[in-house]
């Protein structure tokens, strides 16, 4: 707090574009009036413009037919447009073992929305008991749950999926029996692994965010002989509404673009998704490659999508619990 | 706000159009070089040995995918159908990876298929070895030197599956005989011819060791094939690790690849461009005469350009890789070992169906596939390459050693090794430098 933005100690030290600093402005205010000028603008457009290159590629080299793709740079494309849809088409719907993946397209969005509402909703109703109900070794727990970040789930993969196929023991003793999920069930040992994993960083930032409801609101609910699942229906749950929806994008961004999870707790085509199998599609000598470009704007479409109808959700819940008042 | 909002529904409306205009139509199956599958495939008479498996399922992963499954699955097919069992199999580009994810979770397929013997002497511990019939099948069908990779201390586990021969050299029929040049026996002929060549003003060679994430495992067979012809033993004792990885005799042969690999003159494109050329397409420019000969396997055969005459009087064949020594029959081959997870009936009949005869004839006339089962017709293979890797393979005379990077362990051969052979021939270090470091990195 101690160092003077530069430019506004002596105004002879200012570069000839920088115009001096306005009386009465803050720090916020100054930051805000650079970020916003026309250079600044420039500069973000054209980072913007880099980022986006190689997305912007991997579309037009979907769109182009195997040789060309093979042949020639995707830039090629706009001194000779040649369109084909070929791609997509084999890649979604052959029968092949290297295409038809719109049934794993299926099988991701049938993941993803399991995988999103149950940790969502669980850990709405863990975040309002640890920041609103009194129970002895509530901070302990917190604690716990926010400790258990630390563990990468790299490392909890296997145990987890020794748990579903052999079961839990204690010497001879079976605290629970072997799953036995076959084909299409093993999509339950999915959606259990998502929810595990995403729990305790939702917990996390609806608990910070939930502690800064004004507990005013929760007494006067009370008084008015609210029990606490009413609270938590009628007064939480509206109020936590913006954080609920970005912490539902962060989880379905991590579902959508999980391939770990999927790749190791859904073996077999029936419960396959979609990133679990992308990178197999190029076949046993790699030779396949030119159907990637396709099969993976099919993958980035989604989230792309979601990302853009909600990403003001997305920005403020980044926010969640950071800044008071 | 509104507008992004406005841009975004734009964009999944889009997106929603544009997957239901690709709807229209499943794209058709290529069926172009496919034989006949045999009558005794199909008839279910042949089948009743296996007995009835109704309602079974066999689970199988393997490392093969996308049009080498789909011929495989078909290959078996008729077993289902016959049996009533279900094969469920899946392919993964990373098989190493999720074996050791599965058997460790307790959830191991039915049935694996290894693509390398050292991985699979790895789970030894899980596996369930050949049965009676399946060791009796295995021997009928394959020669000692095959059985040896599928034995792990004393005990078969596992009969092989398909087979490639890797010790081949790609060239163009049509150009040797327009050019008077003939077929090289020898090493000494080979350099010969390849100097004759460079006189007459092309670069020979076209190597090319790009593989994505593999980078560098084309140039491990170069290596392995020089050695092998040095010696079965020296190659015995080098995969091993009974000599270290920079024994002279070694560097010395890595020295002998080099006369053709670090030769400026020989290389198509000059050295540079030998690790960033992918090998899937390092042997074109022989189709248009730009170089003459392309050291990859059998399997290359299914990797030229639509179009291509793959034939003996064609645009592009192989010939094998030139002994060394007078007298020496060798061959550097690669395959898959069928090993089993599992001990159930229907597990077994499978086993036992993969190691037959039956399979092995059905599977050469679903597609491109060599196989060194003994007993199959060569002629049932659908590309003139396969009939002749497949002679070769079935042929008890031949010496047969296995692709010794994948024998050798994970960190040496599916690591170092690919790496050194890049450094070396890019001349960023020399024979013996790469060799002690590879030496340096065995576990």
């Amino acid at each position: 707090m101690s160092t003077v933005p530069i430019g506004t100690s002596l105004p002879e030290d200012t570069g000839p574009r920088e115009k001096p600093a306005r009386i009465g402005e803050t720090r916020g205010d100054r930051l805000r009036r650079v970020l916003s000028s026309r250079l600044a603008s420039v500069v973000a457009l054209l980072i913007a413009a880099l980022w986006t290159i190689p997305t912007f590629g991997l579309f037009i080299n979907s769109l182009r037919p195997d040789d060309e793709i093979r042949t020639s740079g995707w830039w090629n494309f706009f001194t000779d447009p040649q369109v084909s849809l070929y791609n997509y088409n084999y890649v979604l719907y052959s029968d092949s073992q290297g295409g038809g993946l719109f049934l794993n397209l299926i099988n991701t969005v049938v993941i993803t929305v399991i995988g999103v509402i149950v940790p969502v909703a669980f850990a709405a109703l863990a975040a309002y008991a640890l920041s609103w109900i009194n129970f002895r070794g509530r901070n302990a727990l917190y604690v716990g749950i926010f400790a258990l970040q630390v563990v990468p789930l790299q490392m909890a993969l296997i145990p987890l999926l020794s748990i579903f196929s052999r079961g839990l023991h204690i010497g001879d003793f079976t605290i629970m029996p072997a799953w036995e999920l076959d084909g299409v069930y093993t999509i339950v040992q999915v959606w259990i692994a998502h929810s595990i994993f995403g729990l305790p960083l939702a917990i996390f930032l609806l608990h910070n965010f939930m502690r800064e409801l004004p507990g005013d609101v929760m007494e006067a609910a009370r008084i008015d002989g609210a029990s606490h699942s009413q609270i938590f229906r009628k007064v939480v749950l509206p109020l936590v509404t913006p954080a609920l929806a970005s912490i539902a994008i962060f989880q379905f961004l991590w579902v959508w673009n999980d391939f770990l999870v999927g790749r190791t707790f859904a073996p077999g085509e029936a419960t396959r998704p979609l990133t679990a199998v992308l990178g197999d599609m190029a076949g046993t000598w790699g030779f396949g490659w030119t159907r990637l470009p396709a099969a993976a704007f099919i993958a980035i479409v989604v989230p792309l999508v979601v990302f853009l109808l909600l990403q003001r959700y997305f920005v403020r819940g980044l926010l969640a619990g950071s800044v008071k008042g | 706000m509104s507008k992004t909002r406005r841009i975004s529904c734009l964009a999944a409306a889009a997106s929603v159009i544009a997957l239901a205009a690709t709807a229209c139509g499943a794209p058709e199956d290529e069926d172009e070089g496919r034989g006949a599958v045999p009558d005794d495939a199909t008839d279910c008479a042949n089948y009743e040995q296996y007995g009835d498996l109704e309602g079974e399922t066999v689970t199988i992963l393997g490392s093969i995918r996308d049009t080498e499954a789909d011929e495989m699955m078909e290959a078996w097919s008729y077993f289902e159908e016959c049996t009533g069992a279900t094969i469920e199999y899946e392919g993964t580009g990373e098989f190493e990876a999720d074996m050791a994810i599965r058997v460790d979770g307790g959830n191991a397929p039915d049935i694996a298929l290894f693509p390398q013997p050292g991985l699979m002497s790895n789970f030894a511990d899980s596996l369930v070895p050949a049965s009676e019939e399946v060791t009796s099948l295995a021997t009928e069908g394959w020669t000692e030197d095959w059985l040896n990779y599928g034995t792990v201390d004393g005990t078969l586990y596992a009969a092989p599956h398909s087979s490639n021969a890797k010790s081949f050299i790609w060239y163009s029929p049509s150009y040797f005989a327009d050019n008077g040049y003939e077929v090289p026996q020898t090493w000494d002929e080979l350099i010969a011819l390849s100097d004759q060549m460079v006189a007459d003003g092309i670069q020979p060679w076209c190597v090319g060791f790009e593989s994505g994430g593999a980078t560098g495992w084309p140039g491990t067979d170069w290596i392995e094939d020089i050695v092998l012809r040095e010696g079965t033993d020296l190659y015995d004792q080098w995969v091993t690790h009974e000599i270290a990885f920079n024994d002279p005799q070694i560097v010395a042969a890595i020295e002998k690849a080099g006369t053709i690999l670090t030769n400026e003159e020989y290389i198509y494109g000059g050295t540079d461009t030998i690790s960033a050329t992918p090998f899937q397409e390092a042997g074109y420019p022989i189709l248009d005469g730009g170089c003459a000969l392309s050291r990859q396997a059998s399997f290359y055969g299914a990797m030229w350009p639509e179009g291509t005459n793959v034939a003996e009087d064609g645009d592009v064949f192989a010939f094998r890789f030139p002994e060394s020594n007078e007298g020496d029959n060798t061959m550097l081959v690669g395959g898959e070992f069928v090993a089993a997870f599992d001990d159930s009936e229907s597990t077994e009949m499978v086993r036992q169906f993969l190691a037959s005869e039956l399979y092995h004839n059905a599977r050469l006339q679903t597609g491109p596939w060599s196989t060194a089962r003994q007993g199959v017709d060569p002629a049932n293979a659908t590309t003139p390459i396969n009939e002749f890797a497949t002679e070769i393979l079935t042929d008890p005379e031949v010496t047969v050693r296995f692709d010794g990077s994948d024998l050798m362990p994970g960190a040496v051969g599916a690591s170092s090794f690919w790496t050194g052979v890049v450094e070396w021939v890019s001349g960023d270090k020399t024979a013996e430098q790469m060799a002690t470091d590879i030496e340096n990195s065995w576990p």
